[in-house]
């Protein structure tokens, strides 16, 4: 297992427990995370399981691909580390891996 | 007032579920209508994701979501479904004899006997881009969409967005306003290569100009917009301007089939699972819209309830016609409908 923690807006700390081969998204919905809403489910086609990667992570973490850059265009105040967390996949790597939860979902 | 469009079924909603609806009623000899928001037929599949593939589509071990639409319009051409695009469903009102008018925000009048609410997701509406305050801008001098060209003749316009829409109207309107600003967040856009190439170009005229960065702020009084105030790499900057286009993608509402006075669940329809009934006889609610205990939100699911809902819409439309329950692959009566009998 893979620990992950998101930061939800208001400051609360999810630590949880992530398969290798899981999206970030996935768990944060799983572990019913405030503020991801990934309506899209998952296709990168909604932009709304925006994350902010903490930046000891942006390296490990990589840069986006074409398309979901197109697709952070509809996100809220998007930063160099911003990411869509349905297109990160989770590996032993990531382990304790910190994403922060913006105010909103576009 | 205009010609009323008379139809046995409305369908609201054109994705796959609302184009196999047409199917299943056909069977029965009911004639179909469908109303969309979109310019085309296929709702989320052909608006989303249509080169995405699906994997869970019986008999397609992988079919892409705008291969299924354009096979389920194959599928349900011999039943010639009139379509009406670009109109969003605004009012519902029961008639004496039990039939259903509704009228679209264009004002069109349809009288059905039945109406089938496959709407999915709900209505794609353009997205409200994460600026504060923008809804008091919105309709006076914040627009989602160019009705008419004219209203922004002479004003200092800025256009916010990276797409087609984007790209086209900067390029469009350039000779009408008095200036135009494009906002992107970054210097890449998805609009096609060619309008981009033809943006640049006019910004080395300047003709006009592109800023990198987001719109955070909006100034001004009583819905009258004075200036923007632009996040880029470099810091914030102010742009003059009297009129703003921001073109943010599409998110999906549920609109005033809220008000139709149907029992709601969170924004989704309840229905009971023998008719896919909602609340109100005769209004039925098929797809992603409706709730019922074990719900999921599956094409193939949909597929399923508009077969039964068929059956209890076939009671409606032909009251007291006795109904037989009959394959396509063994009835001669079947096949005809399907343009293939022997």
């Amino acid at each position: 297992m893979t620990k992950l923690t998101f930061i939800a807006h208001d400051g609360t700390h999810f630590d949880v427990d992530a398969e290798n081969g899981s999206t970030v998204m996935e768990n944060a919905i799983r572990n019913a995370v405030p503020g991801i809403e990934a309506e899209c489910g998952g296709a990168c086609a909604c932009a709304t399981c925006h994350v902010y990667v903490d930046e000891a992570w942006t390296e490990e973490v990589g840069e986006p691909e074409a398309m979901e850059e197109d697709m952070l265009d509809f996100a809220y105040d998007v930063q160099p580390n911003s990411r869509l967390s349905c297109q990160i996949k989770v590996r032993d790597a990531l382990d304790g891996l910190v994403v922060r939860v913006p105010a909103r979902q576009g | 007032m205009t010609d009323i469009i008379r139809t046995d079924v409305l369908i609201v909603g054109a994705g796959p579920v609302g184009l196999f609806a047409v199917f299943e009623l056909g069977l029965f000899d009911m004639k179909c209508h469908l109303i969309d928001i979109l310019d085309r037929p296929g709702g989320q599949c052909a608006e989303l994701y249509p080169e995405k593939p699906i994997y869970d589509i019986p008999g397609w071990p992988s079919i892409s979501a705008q291969g299924l639409v354009d096979r389920l319009l194959e599928q349900i051409a011999p039943f010639k479904p009139d379509f009406t695009f670009n109109r969003m469903v605004s009012g519902l009102e029961k008639l004496e004899d039990g039939s259903f008018r509704v009228i679209t925000d264009e004002n069109e009048v349809f009288e059905a006997k039945v109406v089938v609410i496959a709407a999915g997701g709900g209505s794609f509406q353009p997205k409200r881009p994460p600026i504060p305050g923008i809804e008091l801008y919105e309709g006076k001098s914040v627009f989602y969409s160019v009705r008419r060209m004219e209203e922004f003749r002479g004003h200092d316009l800025v256009i916010v967005g990276g797409g087609d829409s984007a790209l086209d109207w900067t390029l469009n309107l350039q000779p009408v306003a008095k200036s135009v600003t494009l906002v992107h967040r970054r210097p890449e856009f998805r609009a096609a290569p060619d309008s981009v190439n033809k943006m640049y170009a006019m910004q080395e005229m300047k003709e006009l100009d592109f800023q990198v960065g987001q719109v955070t702020g909006l100034t001004g009084t009583d819905g009258h917009l004075s200036a923007a105030t632009i996040k880029g790499p470099d810091g914030d900057t102010e742009v003059s301007c009297t009129r703003m286009l921001p073109f943010f993608g599409l998110t999906m509402k549920l609109g005033p089939i809220a008000e139709w006075g149907l029992n709601l669940h969170e924004n989704l329809i309840p229905v009971d699972t023998e008719k896919f009934q909602t609340s109100v006889p005769g209004i039925f609610a098929v797809g992603d819209i409706n709730w019922y205990p074990g719900k999921l939100k599956l094409i193939l699911s949909g597929f399923h309830e508009v077969a039964l809902m068929a059956q209890a819409a076939k009671r409606i439309v032909s009251p007291g016609e006795r109904i037989v329950f009959q394959y396509t692959t063994s009835s001669t009566s079947l096949q005809k409908k399907l343009g293939v009998a022997g």
